[in-house]
C-alpha cells in the first residue's frame, strides 16, 4: 500500500487525537478542536439533507395550512381546510384505494409470487441455468419505468398491441378490450406492467436470502426423506421470514410512491380512474395550480411512508438471525 | 410405489422448468417486441403485431436520434456521472467520518443522514419547486444534479459505512504510524480497500439517475435540457403517430443499463442485497 512507502517520521500527529506528550488539559483541548474540525467529513452530507430534504419536509407542513395560487403568488392561512377538503374529495380516496391495490397486489406477487420463484430457481441442478434465470427476471427491474410502462402502453393498445393479437390467436378474441382506455381495467393495467417490472428484483433478493441458508440444512432434511415442498415451508420459508418481512414494507411503500408508470401510461385517466396519491398531487399543484392542497395531500404520502418505514426499522433491527 | 413417487416427482420437476422458461419468454418476448418495432414501418407495426419486418429500418433509430433523443441521451449520461460522482464522494466522506473519525454528536449524525432513507420525493416536491425557483435554479442542470445527490446520499453512505465498519481499525492505526494524515489515509487506504462496495454504489446510482423521472419532469420541464425519461414523453407526444421512432428511441434508453446490469452482475447483487437491509 501507498502509505507504508510515504514519509516515516515520528508521528508529530496530523491527526490530533494521539497528541501525546502534552499537558492533559491541552490535549483535551486540543483534541476537542480536532475533533470538531473532522466535522468537515461529513459536513457536505448534512449540509445537503438538511436544506434540500428535512427542510422541505417542514415547509411542506406550513404550505398545506395555506391557500395559495401559484401563478398570483396570493398566499391565504386557511388552517386545517385543505385536509378538510382532502378527506371529501373522492379522487383522494379513489387514489388512496388504487395504491392500496398496487400494495395488494405487489404483496401477492413481489414478495410471495417471488419467493416461490427464487425458491424454484435455486432448486434447479444447473448452477448456469439458475443465474441466467436470475438475470433474465432482473431485465426489467434495470430498464426505466418509462420505458416500460411506454412498452405496456402500446402492448395493450387496441390496434397494435400483442396482447389483445394474443388473445385473439388462443381464441379469447371476446376478452380483447381497450385495457388502458375503460375505468375499471386502466389502474389494473398498470398493475400488471408493475409486476412484470418488478418481480425479478424480489426474485433476486430472496435468492441471495436462500442462498444464505447452510446447504446442510437441506441435506440433513433429504436424507430424511423430506420432500421438497415441505422443505420449502419447514426450512426456507422461517429462515427468509425477516427478508420476506423486509421486502413487503418496501413493496408496500413503494406502492404508496407511485408515479412514474401512471404518468406515463394513463395520466391519471379516464376519468380519475387510475388516479394514486403522487398523480393527484401533481394533478392539483402544477395543473390546477393549487400548492395547498398538494402539500397537504403530501402530507398524507409522508405518514403512510413514515409509519412504514418505523416498522422497517424494528424489523431490521431483529434481522441478524444466526445459525 | 417407488416408481409411482419418482414417476410424480420427475413430472414435477419438468413443469417447474417448463414454468420457468416460460416465464423467461414472458419477460424477453415484450423486450424484443420493442427491437423488433424499432426497425418496422409504421404500417407493419399495425398489420400484425407478431411479425418480424420485411426490411430492417435502422434509419428509425437514426430519426429518433436527431428528432431529440440524440440531445436527452447526452443530458443523461451528464446528470448521471455528474451525480453519481458527488453522491459517491459525498457518501464516501460521510461513511468515513461516521466510522473511522473522532466527530462530536456521531450518533445523532448518523440518524440524520440515514433517516433520510425513509423521506419519499414526492413529498418535498412542493417546498423544492419553490425553493429552486427563488434560487433561479429552476429548469437547469443544477437542480437535477444537487436534488438526485441529496436523495441519494443516505442509501449510499448506509452502504459504504456498513462496509467500512467490517475494514480493521488496525489499518488506519498503521497508516498514522506511518504519518499520513486522515485524509490521505481516506485517499490511499481506505477508499481503494472499499472498492466493491464503490462499484456497487456507483452501479445502483446510475440506474436510479439513468432512469429517474418524478424530478425530471417537473424540475427541466420547461427547459432545453431534457434526461431519457422525459424526452421520451415528449418524443411521443410530438411525434405520436410515427410509433417506429418512439420504440427505438425507447430502446436506445433502455440498453445501455441492460448491458451495464450484465457486465456489472456481480456488484449489483452484492449491493442491493447489503440494500434491502436498510
Amino acid at each position: 500500500m501507498t502509505v507504508s512507502n510515504a514519509i516515516r517520521r515520528p508521528a508529530p500527529s496530523a491527526s490530533g487525537s494521539d497528541a501525546k506528550g502534552l499537558p492533559k488539559g491541552r490535549q483535551a483541548d486540543r483534541s476537542r478542536a480536532s475533533r470538531w474540525r473532522n466535522m468537515v467529513w461529513v459536513l457536505p452530507a448534512v449540509l445537503l439533507l438538511c436544506v434540500f430534504c428535512y427542510l422541505p419536509l417542514v415547509q411542506n407542513l406550513g404550505f398545506s395550512l395555506l391557500k395559495w395560487d401559484i401563478y398570483s403568488g396570493r398566499q391565504t392561512f386557511i388552517g386545517a381546510d385543505n385536509y378538510l377538503k382532502m378527506f371529501n374529495d373522492p379522487i383522494f380516496w379513489k387514489s388512496l384505494l388504487n395504491n392500496t391495490l398496487y400494495a395488494g397486489i405487489s404483496i401477492v406477487f413481489q414478495v410471495f409470487g417471488a419467493l416461490v420463484l427464487a425458491a424454484l430457481v435455486e432448486g434447479l441442478p444447473s448452477p448456469r441455468w439458475r443465474g441466467a434465470l436470475r438475470a433474465i427476471y432482473f431485465v426489467p427491474s434495470a430498464i426505466s419505468l418509462t420505458v416500460a410502462g411506454l412498452l405496456f402502453y402500446f402492448i395493450y393498445e387496441p390496434r397494435m398491441g400483442i396482447l389483445n393479437a394474443a388473445l385473439e390467436t388462443l381464441g379469447l378474441g371476446n376478452f380483447a378490450q381497450a385495457w388502458l382506455g375503460q375505468e375499471n381495467t386502466a389502474i389494473f393495467g398498470i398493475i400488471a406492467m408493475s409486476q412484470w417490472q418488478g418481480f425479478g428484483y424480489c426474485t433476486l433478493l430472496f435468492a441471495v436470502a436462500l442462498q444464505r441458508i447452510p446447504s446442510e440444512l437441506f441435506e440433513a432434511a433429504s436424507i430424511d426423506g423430506v420432500g421438497p415442498v415441505r422443505r420449502f415451508f419447514f426450512i426456507s420459508l422461517p429462515l427468509v421470514r425477516e427478508m420476506s418481512s423486509l421486502m413487503m414494507i418496501v413493496t408496500v411503500s413503494g406502492a404508496f410512491q407511485v408515479f412514474n408508470e401512471v404518468m406515463v401510461m394513463t395520466t391519471g385517466g379516464p376519468n380519475n380512474s387510475s388516479q394514486v396519491l403522487g398523480t393527484w398531487l401533481y394533478r392539483s399543484g402544477f395543473v390546477r395550480n393549487d400548492f395547498g392542497y398538494a402539500a397537504a395531500i403530501a402530507t398524507a404520502v409522508f405518514v403512510i411512508t413514515l409509519v412504514l418505514a418505523v416498522l422497517q426499522l424494528r424489523l431490521a433491527k431483529r434481522r441478524r438471525v444466526e445459525w | 410405489m417407488v416408481t409411482r413417487t419418482s414417476v410424480l416427482m420427475i413430472l414435477g420437476r419438468v413443469f417447474v422448468q417448463a414454468f420457468l422458461v416460460a416465464l423467461a419468454i414472458v419477460v424477453i418476448y415484450p423486450l424484443l417486441w420493442m427491437l423488433l418495432n424499432g426497425v418496422k414501418s409504421n404500417s407493419e407495426l399495425f398489420a400484425n403485431p407478431f411479425a418480424l419486418p420485411e426490411t430492417w429500418r435502422w434509419e428509425n433509430y437514426v430519426t429518433a436520434w436527431n428528432r431529440g433523443v440524440g440531445d436527452y441521451l447526452t443530458t443523461s449520461v451528464l446528470v448521471t456521472v455528474a451525480s453519481t460522482a458527488a453522491t459517491v464522494l459525498i457518501s464516501a466522506w460521510a461513511a468515513y467520518g461516521l466510522t473511522r473519525v473522532k466527530i462530536p454528536f456521531n450518533r445523532t449524525i448518523l440518524i440524520l443522514i440515514l433517516a433520510g432513507l425513509m423521506l419519499a420525493p414526492t413529498v418535498a416536491l412542493i417546498p423544492l419547486v419553490k425553493m429552486f425557483q427563488a434560487l433561479g435554479l429552476y429548469n437547469s442542470f443544477w437542480a437535477l444534479l444537487i436534488l438526485y445527490t441529496a436523495f441519494r446520499v443516505p442509501f449510499t453512505t448506509f452502504l459504504i459505512r456498513a462496509y467500512m465498519l467490517d475494514l480493521p481499525l488496525e489499518v488506519d492505526e498503521a497508516a498514522a504510524v506511518d504519518g499520513a494524515s486522515k485524509a490521505r489515509a481516506f485517499w490511499q487506504v481506505i477508499l481503494p480497500m472499499c472498492r466493491p462496495i464503490i462499484i456497487s454504489t456507483i452501479l445502483l446510482n446510475v440506474l436510479f439517475t439513468w432512469n429517474e423521472y418524478l424530478f425530471a419532469m417537473i424540475f427541466t420541464s420547461g427547459g432545453t435540457l431534457q434526461t431519457l425519461p422525459v424526452g421520451l414523453t415528449n418524443l411521443m407526444a410530438k411525434h405520436g403517430t410515427d410509433y417506429p421512432v418512439v420504440f427505438a428511441g425507447m430502446a436506445i434508453a433502455a440498453v445501455p443499463v441492460i448491458v451495464l446490469f450484465f457486465a456489472g452482475q456481480r456488484y449489483f447483487i452484492r449491493g442491493l442485497a447489503d440494500g434491502v437491509g436498510k
